[in-house]
């Protein structure tokens, strides 16, 4: 309960801090704007054609990204992570990053239950990597404004650089791990 | 509406519908969690898009592609993938910001680098990420993505 109120709080005072940055950006603009009313048009234009583009999908992100929050719970995440093993785990990792919500460091407790719950650290790595730019409403948002080519080609790419990674981590911290412990016989 | 937007929102009321008939109470709490969340996110939408339309609208095509476009060769792309590793933006965000950036003559490399970068690199969260998952972990994830996004760029760079 404590927490619920903390977090609260923590929001409201983000929130605030948003309204702030608007404001001064919308001060900044005003200002820019009467000194060079040559550019005005520009501006309205431009500012108008990225919001109706925004608009237009920020709902179905935004529902999407709350469908996933109630029905893909963190205890999901920790149960199938958990116990998964092989390359089957890295992949599992991908897909189970891909599909919760919320920015990166909400995503670093699950990975630390994760890891001592003795899940494989490719799989921790290739979950934090596919929470951090893979997650579905996000390529929503890519695909509306960077275009299908763009999206799919940084999605591919991503999820064949992330496995790599995953793989190669894990090798490092095992062969370090046991480079440490013949150091200590 | 673009048949982009139209995909998107048919795919969101698609699995609208699958989450109503699966269960009704928790795709209500669902719908309230999205509300909260339109409302939270759309000043800083609000101002990132102003912010793009000065972009655009005052540093003329060629000091943008100077800095991060074609000519501007691996040090531009250096200094994108510094920005995208110290810059603490919601990545919902990042897409408009970076296709603006493209549009006002950017590389295709710049952009993917900023936007993985940005997403997958957070220097700001960097002491959280050491105390949750170790020192070494947590160097190894952040010092091999920067790698991994300067190479997924030149790679996109080079196909798109």
């Amino acid at each position: 309960m404590k927490d619920y109120v903390k977090e609260k709080e923590a929001q409201r005072k983000s929130m605030k801090q948003d309204a702030i940055i608007l404001g001064a950006t919308l001060i900044i603009t005003i200002i820019l704007v009467s000194i060079y009313p040559g550019k005005r048009g520009a501006v309205i234009t431009t500012s108008w054609n990225f919001f109706v583009e925004m608009i237009m999908i920020l709902p179905a992100v935004m529902v999407l990204m709350g469908l996933f929050s109630v029905f893909v719970p963190k205890e999901m995440v920790v149960k199938y992570l958990g116990k998964a093993a092989g390359i089957k785990a890295v992949f599992l990792g991908i897909l189970m990053g891909s599909l919760p919500t919320g920015p990166l460091y909400v995503a670093f407790p699950i990975a630390s239950a994760l890891l001592k719950k003795g899940a494989k650290i490719s799989c921790i790595i290739a979950f934090l990597s596919a929470w951090a730019c893979i997650k579905i409403p996000q390529e929503m948002v890519e695909l509306q404004f960077l275009g299908p080519k763009f999206m799919a080609a940084r999605l591919i790419l991503t999820i064949i650089f992330v496995v790599i990674m995953g793989i190669s981590i894990e090798r490092l911290i095992e062969w370090s791990d046991k480079k440490q412990t013949n150091h200590r016989r | 509406m673009n048949t982009t937007a139209i995909f998107i929102n048919i795919f969101a009321f698609g699995c609208l519908i699958l989450a109503l008939i699966k269960d009704k109470t928790k795709t209500k709490q669902a719908l309230s969690v999205a509300l909260k969340s339109f409302f939270h996110i759309l000043p800083t939408v609000l101002s990132v898009i102003i912010f793009i339309a000065l972009l655009l609208g005052f540093v003329p095509q060629t000091q943008i592609s100077k800095v991060v476009g074609e000519q501007a060769g691996f040090g531009g792309v250096f200094i994108v993938a510094l920005l995208g590793s110290f810059l603490h933006i919601p990545s919902l965000i990042s897409f408009p910001l970076a296709a603006s950036l493209l549009k006002g003559g950017a590389s295709v490399t710049s952009v993917a680098v900023f936007i993985t970068t940005l997403t997958m690199i957070g220097v700001v969260t960097l002491p959280l990420e050491i105390k949750e998952l170790g020192k070494k972990m947590a160097l190894l994830r952040n010092g091999i993505s920067f790698v991994i996004a300067i190479t997924i760029g030149i790679i996109m760079g080079m196909i798109l």
